[in-house]
């Protein structure tokens, strides 16, 4: 399975070939990820669901480069993944955003580790990424005074504004209140559909899943493997509550679970 | 009744009725002058040794050897404590090595240091750089080890590494820490100073513990207990001008209070 998602090379932005990952643990070696084949193409939303435990955040933080392959190969474009890059920002669950710099500096910091822009254009680009999450107005905030919702737009501003290639999202949602976190569904699509990012997008909400993904790539706990691939052809921008759209979230939640299909 | 008085109306009459009862104490003559000035010959004191300015003089002494004791400590103690977070054997080395002299009062530094370098200033310096040095090894050490793996994830995703990592993030991260740990080695750097000027006369300058010693030895005790005050005030005013301004705003920038 999962055969049905291969891309020839040329078009995929990240390429993961026999991906094995161990960990030693208390009791022996753990298996977090096994024999994983995938492809994300260039331009493409892809989004990797699981139950917790199928070794899906380790996908990313091995595509961060954060940590390293067991087995296996990642290739960026055509060059191997071995260490962490500006070519592939993160968004982390909690915001990470730095407490000592105020909401502008947060997203100064990546735009200032490009030696190839000057300063005006940093602070261009860091106001534009500012204004396109909506948060133009708190440039001077520092992080603890925003709200989680605005603390998590910042973040995305801050993996936005040095333009990476591919985006990198682990469960950046999750900590937030539902009402912020369909706010936020809507302005990441738009943002991705002005920008056209690679995104891969790591999370345990099936329903966030089939709402932000071209597709959704179903992973399969101890060790994790991939179980199927979804292709989302719906509309944007999507809604959470449109019919079709929990229809398709219902297809994925009985393939991860049979007995929860009603 | 007393929630309704402002707050420094209750302090203040506790305090005046102290020394006044002190004052009474002493006058009514049931206690030698000579072992118990009241407060009023000891602010006499204080007022004569402010107008020779022989007071300001010992404080400038003094605090000039605090000073330079304490900013070669902590300037030692900042890349130290880095060094014994970032490196493992260094850690188990140096680092238990300063949890040890930690607990060492640096007065104990005093006979060595006057073998080695003489009854100088340099003797005075050691002693409140041993004072200081390892209080801010052990704090910079801990706060470096306890900053959050996730901001270094954060800027390692976005380019930092290396120096840039260690002045943009590691540093900054850890700074409430250090700062607490600069604040400890301040105050035992302000005790062992002391100490090593009532215990030894340096010639090269004539600081407050010795203005102390001073008064021991003319048995003038209004000079012990005026100079006592200047110690205590001293102190204080550090921690009031210059560590707590800086502790809340960096805690209150942080949003780690209101």
């Amino acid at each position: 399975m999962g055969n049905r998602s291969e891309t020839s090379p040329a078009s995929a932005a990240l390429t993961l070939r026999n991906v094995t990952k161990r960990f030693d643990g208390a009791s022996g070696q753990v298996t977090a990820l096994e024999d994983i084949t995938l492809d994300v193409r260039e331009g493409e939303f892809l989004a990797v669901v699981g139950p917790s435990g199928c070794g899906k955040s380790t996908l990313l933080s091995l595509l961060a480069g954060l940590e390293h392959t067991n087995e296996g190969e990642i290739k960026l474009g055509d060059q191997p993944v071995e260490a962490p890059g500006r070519d592939r920002l993160v968004m982390f669950q909690q915001d990470a955003l730095f407490p000592w710099l105020n909401v502008l500096e947060n997203v100064l910091f990546g735009l200032r580790l490009k030696p190839d822009l000057t300063e005006a254009e940093r602070l261009e680009s860091a106001r534009y990424y500012l204004n396109l999450v909506g948060l133009g107005s708190k440039e001077k905030a520092r992080p603890h005074e925003l709200s989680g919702g605005m603390r998590q737009r910042v973040a995305l501003a801050r993996s936005l504004a040095p333009n990476p290639r591919v985006l990198l999202m682990d469960e950046p949602f999750s900590a937030l209140d539902a009402l912020t976190r369909e706010q936020l569904y809507g302005d990441l699509q738009e943002i991705f559909t002005k920008r056209k990012k690679t995104i891969v997008l790591v999370t345990h909400n099936i329903r966030e899943a089939v709402c932000l993904g071209d597709r959704v790539v179903l992973f399969s706990p101890n060790p994790g493997r991939v179980q199927q691939v979804f292709d989302v052809n719906l509309p944007r921008p999507r809604r959470l509550n449109d019919p079709a759209l929990a229809n398709l979230a219902a297809e994925v939640t009985s393939a991860l679970s049979p007995r929860l299909a009603r | 009744m007393a929630s309704q008085l402002p707050r420094p109306v209750i302090p203040t009459l506790v305090a005046l009725s102290l020394l006044g009862g002190w004052e009474w104490y002493v006058r009514s003559g049931r206690v030698s002058e000579v072992l118990f000035p009241a407060p009023s010959h000891v602010l006499e004191w204080f007022w004569e040794a402010l107008l020779s300015g022989e007071l300001l003089a010992a404080t400038w002494v003094t605090m000039r050897r605090l000073i330079t004791g304490f900013a070669i400590g902590a300037a030692l103690g900042v890349p130290l404590g880095a060094l014994c977070a970032r490196v493992r054997w260094v850690r188990d080395t140096l680092g238990v090595l300063a949890l040890g002299l930690q607990t060492l009062p640096s007065v104990c530094w005093v006979p060595l240091a006057l073998l080695w370098f003489g009854i100088r200033e340099e003797a005075v310096l050691f002693v409140v750089v041993m004072g200081t040095l390892w209080a801010v090894v052990l704090a910079v050490q801990e706060s470096v080890l306890n900053v959050p793996p996730l901001y270094l994830r954060a800027a390692q995703t976005m380019g930092s590494n290396g120096w840039h990592l260690w002045s943009r993030v590691i540093l900054p991260a850890a700074l409430p820490g250090v700062l607490s740990g600069m604040k400890q080695g301040w105050a035992f750097a302000w005790r062992s100073l002391m100490a090593a000027e009532i215990f030894v006369v340096i010639v090269t300058g004539f600081g407050l513990g010795s203005l102390l010693n001073a008064g021991r030895e003319l048995l003038r005790m209004d000079q012990v207990m005026g100079v006592m005050a200047v110690v205590m005030i001293v102190g204080l005013l550090a921690d009031l001008i210059f560590f707590s301004p800086i502790e809340s705003w960096l805690r209150r920038s942080r949003g780690l209070e209101r």
